[in-house]
């Protein structure tokens, strides 16, 4: 008897220490802002997966805003020392919080994975600070597609447009139809992503790289421009008086419905299609935007991970490597509408436009035409994307000239730095 | 006389020492609230003003290079800057509302104060939009006002076709529509002030001037409204902080848009302080708003405490 109560004793602190270990089973704290009905969904396939190992979840979900509400919450976290494990935070911002000296290090789960072989090294380098690893991408959403509605067009007696010229062709032969050839929603942020599609199409990708990710005073005031800012004004005429404060996906639903044309979004957009019921290429196409076929302006959702105490380090540098394991990045990626961040994924399982988006995604990441996204700030720091949006948003609401505007933007991004 | 109460003073009662010390202990938690929530953040907003702190806080100071930055480029008329037509903006929309909102609602007080039948009725429905909030406020109107939805479309279809009115989607006029909305929800309000003043004149004073022969119209010019002086003061001072405060009913009905038109200090502050990680830049426009009310709240408070001690 004896023996056994000493057994079981010791057999108990075993256990214990065990779970003090770093080895062993930890939480992970997870603050994102993936609280609608498919995302919600996409998340608790990572959230079993971890669970399946033993780790424990804390949701952590902050809705709203944009994430606006998130940051606010994770920015009083970090600034009391109590960070969570992982939280969505993507683009440039991942360097500011490199600089706060919060992040941790995940080179090993990065070598021991192969993550630089898997994803591109433009990609990549997003999530690295100081040439370590110190974020997970997520997902990739495309941002220089064209929803357009077929009946629309056959209507009008037109053709869905490859180049600017086509498209201003289009435009007219819609609005004589007596519809509304531009589905526009008229929030700055929208804008922003119509205007950076056209600095891809119209400017090409070495003036886009230029001028919207090294922010480069003199690619913003140069001719070029000029006529992306003309291309982008010339669609106004083309949109309905109701437009400006629209939401996205009104926005979307006009085109569902067949009242307008076409619509520039990035493919979270299919989600709306999808839920109306409609089947792709034939109820809608989804078209790369004019002029951007060899291009991929993406936008990429990544976790970073903070610094965390010893026990709960196992968890969470399982949580980075099931991320981009084929299970969830297949399971995530099709109930967010969006596509693999890691290459080579099987296509079977996906629709037609993520198909075409993957097969572009690794095409591109070879070619150097995958950009990042100034809108959906992938590209440059919120101080100078905030900058540049100003700077379209009102040339595109007012009566400034190209030229003036063109030159606004030189100086408020000189201004931002 | 004098003996029983020096008895009573030498045996103070413990009630009586509760009596004394109870006020203060009440009074106690409110300031050290105040200190810490109101004061102590003044002085933790301006301190950041003066730094160079982006996503998070830092605490080394860089001088007045925020307040530089807010300034470049600075033009009133026309507006240049971002923070520039946040400022015109703000001029324009305190300016009318504070003067439509005294108009209307002097006006209806007036009419109101005529004994009219069902005076009750029509004083709860002037008063009823002030118990809505601004948000409400601004979702309404923003269908009302939309071309697609509201005015513009029900005149059409009455027959009108030629009909607009797209002054929510005009960069140059949107601002306007924010003073409609917020006229509309505080005239009503600004009513209520008035009345109460109309009751307190004295009515003697108004059968004297009839007996001496005035028009109506003269004695509400001559007497009456002279007399609302405090009144007109105290609606300044209320409807000037709601202005000056102007944030939900922006934010709601045009999200200070087209483009940034209808920016406020307070969307201002905001959009640089916690969307774009310049936290600095945001508490720099935040001190300026604060300089501003206090521009105006001090002196009426020492003219305010100066009545009050001529008083006594």
């Amino acid at each position: 008897m004896k023996f056994l109560k000493g057994a079981l004793i010791v057999l108990v602190a075993c256990m214990f220490f065990f779970c003090e270990g770093a080895g062993g089973p930890g939480e992970v704290e997870v603050l994102h802002w993936w609280t609608s009905g498919g995302e919600a969904a996409a998340v608790a396939v990572l959230k079993e997966m971890l669970e399946e190992e033993g780790h424990t979840w804390k949701d952590f979900a902050v809705a709203g805003g944009g994430g606006d509400q998130a940051m606010t919450v994770l920015k009083s976290r970090a600034v009391a020392g109590n960070p969570p494990a992982a939280a969505q935070v993507k683009g440039p911002q991942i360097q500011l919080w490199g600089d706060e000296g919060v992040l941790t290090n995940l080179d090993d789960v990065a070598q021991a994975e192969k993550w630089d072989e898997l994803v591109p090294k433009v990609v990549a380098d997003i999530m690295k600070y100081q040439g370590h690893w110190v974020a997970v991408p997520v997902n990739v959403h495309r941002i220089n597609w064209m929803w357009c509605n077929p009946e629309v067009f056959k209507k009008a007696g037109a053709k869905i447009p490859t180049t600017w010229a086509e498209f201003e062709d289009a435009c007219k032969k819609i609005q004589a139809a007596g519809m509304i050839p531009v589905a526009w929603g008229g929030q700055p942020w929208q804008e922003a992503t119509v205007f950076e599609i056209i600095v891809a199409g119209v400017g090409g990708t070495d003036f886009y790289k230029k001028a919207l990710v090294d922010a480069d005073p003199a690619a913003l005031n140069s001719p070029t421009m000029v006529e992306v800012l003309k291309t982008f004004k010339m669609i106004k005429q083309y949109t309905d008086p109701g437009a400006p404060g629209r939401d996205w996906n009104l926005a979307t639903a006009m085109v569902i419905k067949g009242e307008a044309g076409m619509q520039f979004m990035g493919d979270w957009a299919k989600g709306e299609f999808t839920a109306a019921g409609k089947v792709p290429n034939t109820d809608y196409v989804a078209a790369v935007a004019p002029g951007t076929s060899k291009q991929f302006i993406f936008n990429i959702d990544s976790f970073i991970m903070f610094k965390v105490q010893a026990k709960n380090e196992a968890a969470q540098k399982a949580m980075a490597r099931l991320i981009l394991q084929p299970k969830f990045q297949e399971v995530f990626n099709i109930n967010k509408g969006s596509i693999p961040v890691r290459m080579g994924m099987p296509e079977g399982p996906f629709d037609a436009p993520a198909r075409l988006a993957m097969k572009d995604f690794s095409e591109t990441s070879k070619t150097g035409g995958l950009i990042p996204s100034m809108a959906h700030e992938m590209a440059v720091m919120p101080a100078i994307r905030g900058a540049i949006m100003d700077v379209v948003t009102n040339f595109y609401n007012s009566d400034l000239s190209a030229e003036d505007a063109a030159a606004q933007l030189a100086d408020a991004v000189k201004a931002a730095k | 006389m004098q003996i029983p109460m020096r008895n009573k003073l030498q045996n103070p009662g413990i009630l009586h020492r509760i009596e004394n010390f109870l006020p203060k202990l009440v009074v106690i938690p409110t300031i050290a609230v105040a200190a810490v929530f109101i004061y102590g953040f003044i002085g933790w907003t301006t301190y950041i003003s003066f730094t160079d702190s982006r996503l998070l806080p830092k605490y080394e100071l860089v001088g007045f290079h925020q307040y530089v930055r807010l300034f470049t480029n600075f033009n009133l008329f026309p507006p240049e800057s971002r923070w520039s037509v946040a400022v015109v903006n703000l001029l324009i929309f305190s300016v009318l509302f504070i003067v439509l909102c005294i108009i209307i609602g002097l006006l209806l007080a007036i009419f109101l104060d005529q004994r009219i039948r069902g005076e009750g009725f029509f004083r709860t429905i002037y008063l009823y939009p002030m118990a809505l909030s601004f948000i409400v406020t601004g979702a309404a109107w923003r269908w009302i006002l939309n071309p697609d939805l509201g005015i513009e479309r029900l005149i059409q279809q009455l027959g009108f076709g030629d009909f607009t009115f797209r002054w929510l989607v005009d960069s140059n006029m949107a601002i306007y529509t924010i003073v409609i909305a917020a006229v509309w929800q505080s005239s009503g309000f600004v009513l209520a002030l008035f009345l109460a003043g109309l009751r307190g004149i004295d009515d003697s004073i108004i059968k004297a001037a009839k007996v001496d022969g005035a028009s109506l119209p003269r004695i509400y010019l001559r007497i009456v409204i002279p007399s609302l002086r405090p009144v007109f003061l105290s609606a300044v001072i209320i409807l000037l902080h709601i202005s000056i405060k102007s944030f939900d009913l922006v934010m709601v009905l045009t999200r200070g848009g087209p483009g940034f038109s209808t920016d406020m200090p307070a969307t201002f502050m905001y959009a640089f302080a916690f969307n774009r990680g310049s936290l600095a830049f945001g508490a720099a426009s935040a001190v300026i708003m604060f300089l501003a009310v206090m521009a105006i709240i001090i002196p009426y408070l020492y003219s305010e405490l100066r009545g009050t001690r001529n008083a006594r």
